[in-house]
């Protein structure tokens, strides 16, 4: 990683703009370089790629969703088999959207239930619900008003990825944040 | 759509010299695997059925079906009525049929089968039959049952039917043949409605809920979109269905008649709309609703519009069921922590647990004796179709795959069809009530799931 380390540092001007964020929201623990690339694929020593908001003196111009040192970058919390409930790992993440949310009223989202294929199709709209309703108290509980939130469940019916393996499942069993 | 049967036992006509063909049969009653596929499909090529017997064939009734003789001028009509008859026969478990190749006579009316031929084959019984012109466009189908043994006729029909009826009539004589000789109503001549998706490249995904004949021929497309479709269930007469949509972006309730397309949207609240369920007099849809909260099951009276709960619990309540009297309905929850299945008083009342067995059990369904129920049952790592018989608590796995999903049975109870997936597609299987012969009915047409069988309908005359 090191002769990579360049790449870092408009990430690093970020997190001090963005001060206090922590970066949990990659998707998976070895997923930190996903955001990161991107950034870098914006950044200026790249050559050719057209620089994206992130290289005007560290500022971020866009939206804080959109700042993929944000946690807010993540819109996607994944959750275990036949479970409802947001995993440690992503309750920050689902913190600051409710922040986010709490903090502009007239900020609307939609949270999208979704599973995993493996067992009924109507149980598994009852479970993506269910996934979806364990975001939207969490989004509550940091200040966001009900009335800011509409959820829908789609069960097994819009997988991610259609592959029939653990790790296909693993990314299908989900609940998305809509802006 | 279909017309009458006329019972009549018809004259043989002028006598005709049959086709001999000197060929050898081999016996095969003990084959312990035979796999036959069918590949002359030359009109429907769209389809492709393969059927597996997974078990010996013993106690199977050996029967042929000679192909059938065309005694018009010019060409036959395309179907091959015999080989539709013979397939729906051998895909319910319940006989072991000749291949027309190893026929050494190819009789066309009873007047012209030695018995003695068909005796020497083992052949227990034996169809024949014929077509002829009859009007514009139309066809008189005759058709006799022997029992090869007494010598005996035990049916004879004439049918008159169109080209357009040609499978129908065949599937409807496959029922007489059926119910003749195991006393058991045939349904063959039943419609399965499923669901499929085909993702373009690139494209929005396009989902259609479809209705096609049991043996999968004969697709018909009744509702496409870009939003899911889910959960079709059949009214008792076989002329509506109900089902879930997400059109408008939020998934709602709709019915609609499957002859003429009409329909109307009967749940749209918030939250979940799904799973709905017609009872069995046709007034009522038991359904899933979460608009008080979390999902609950609710009957929804149609002439009245009125809603009533069920259940009442904090957990997952859904995919309700009616037992054939009316009196219950079967549900999934995971009130005990793990999804199973759970009965409660359609008028209402208090909540029994029926499964015990594993940790998943799901989309529980009645055989319509009321004695089976069939559903999704997780075995390890692996989601297959179980059948529970409610007398005796035990639970059958009728099914091999990885991911088999929605069991319905067909509705004379003899075979469970249900959606599989094969190299990473859903397809349609069946299964025969005792697990002997199961079959893929390989649609070409993206992904598949979701299959109901159809009631008996009003033009399933009954079987003399």
């Amino acid at each position: 990683m090191k002769p990579n380390i360049l790449k870092f540092i408009p990430v690093l001007a970020l997190s001090l703009v963005f001060a206090g964020c922590a970066s949990t929201g990659d998707k998976t623990a070895e997923g930190e370089g996903a955001p990161v690339t991107e950034a870098g694929q914006g950044a200026a020593w790249e050559g050719g790629a057209q620089v994206a908001g992130a290289s005007e003196g560290g500022a971020w111009s866009g939206s804080a969703l959109d700042n993929p040192d944000s946690p807010l970058y993540s819109k996607v919390i994944y959750f275990d088999f036949d479970s409802s409930q947001v995993r440690a790992d992503y309750v920050d993440v689902v913190a600051a959207h409710g922040d986010y949310l709490a903090a502009d009223p007239s900020v609307t989202v939609t949270i999208e239930g979704h599973t995993d294929e493996r067992g009924s199709r109507e149980y598994n709209i009852a479970l993506g619900e269910r996934r979806a309703n364990a975001v939207k108290r969490l989004l509550m509980a940091q200040g966001t008003a009900e009335s800011q939130i509409v959820t829908i469940s789609y069960g097994e019916e819009r997988p991610v990825d259609p592959g029939l393996h653990e790790t296909a499942w693993e990314q299908n069993r989900r609940a998305e944040l809509i802006y | 759509m279909f017309s009458l049967f006329l019972p009549t036992s018809f004259r043989p006509p002028a006598r005709e010299s049959g086709i001999i063909r000197p060929m050898t049969y081999v016996h095969t009653m003990n084959r312990v695997l035979l796999v036959i596929i069918l590949a002359c499909w030359h009109l429907y090529a769209a389809a492709a059925l393969t059927i597996e017997i997974t078990e010996g064939a013993e106690g199977a009734l050996p029967v042929a079906v000679v192909p059938f003789g065309w005694q018009g001028q010019g060409a036959p009509p395309k179907q091959d009525m015999a080989e539709i008859i013979r397939s729906d026969l051998q895909r319910s478990g319940r006989f072991n049929t000749m291949p027309a190749g190893d026929m050494l006579a190819r009789p066309q009316s009873g007047s012209e089968v030695e018995f003695r031929d068909w005796k020497v084959l083992g052949m227990e019984n034996l169809v024949v039959g014929n077509l002829r012109p009859n009007g514009s466009g139309g066809y008189l189908v005759r058709f006799q049952l022997f029992d090869v043994f007494k010598g005996e006729q035990l049916a004879g029909y004439s049918i008159p039917t169109t080209e357009r009826n040609l499978r129908a009539t065949a599937h409807h004589i496959a029922d007489i043949v059926y119910e003749k000789l195991t006393g058991q109503r045939g349904a063959f001549a039943t419609r399965i409605a499923y669901v499929t998706s085909i993702n373009n490249a690139g494209g929005e995904p396009r989902i259609a809920l479809k209705v096609a004949d049991a043996d999968g021929y004969d697709a018909q497309t009744i509702v496409t979109s870009k939003e899911p479709l889910m959960s079709p269930s059949w009214s008792p007469d076989g002329r509506k269905l109900a089902y879930v949509s997400f059109e408008n972006g939020k998934p709602g309730v709709y019915i609609q008649e499957v002859f003429t397309g009409r329909r109307q949207k009967v749940a749209a609240y918030k939250g979940i709309n799904g799973a709905p369920a017609w009872s069995p007099d046709g007034r009522k849809l038991a359904l899933t609703l979460s608009k008080d909260g979390n999902p609950e099951i609710y009957v929804l009276t149609l002439s009245r519009k009125s809603l009533k709960r069920l259940t009442n619990h904090y957990s997952i309540d859904t995919e309700p069921a009616w037992s054939p009297d009316g009196r219950n309905i079967i549900f999934t929850s995971d009130r005990g922590g793990k999804p199973q299945v759970y009965q409660v008083p359609s008028a209402g009342g208090k909540v029994k647990r029926l499964t015990y067995e594993g940790s998943y059990n799901a989309r529980a369904s009645y055989s319509s004796d009321g004695e089976l129920v069939a559903m999704v049952t997780r075995q390890g790592r692996d989601f297959r179709v179980g059948v529970l018989d409610l007398e005796s608590g035990g639970l059958q796995v009728l099914s091999e795959g990885h991911l088999d999903e929605s069991p319905s049975f067909a509705p004379n109870g003899s075979m469970v069809i249900y959606a599989t997936k094969v190299n990473g597609k859903g397809e349609l299987a069946a299964v025969s009530v005792d697990g002997r012969v199961r079959q893929r009915l390989a649609l070409q047409e993206g992904d598949v799931r979701e299959p109901v069988w159809s009631p008996y309908t009003q033009t399933n005359r009954r079987n003399p």
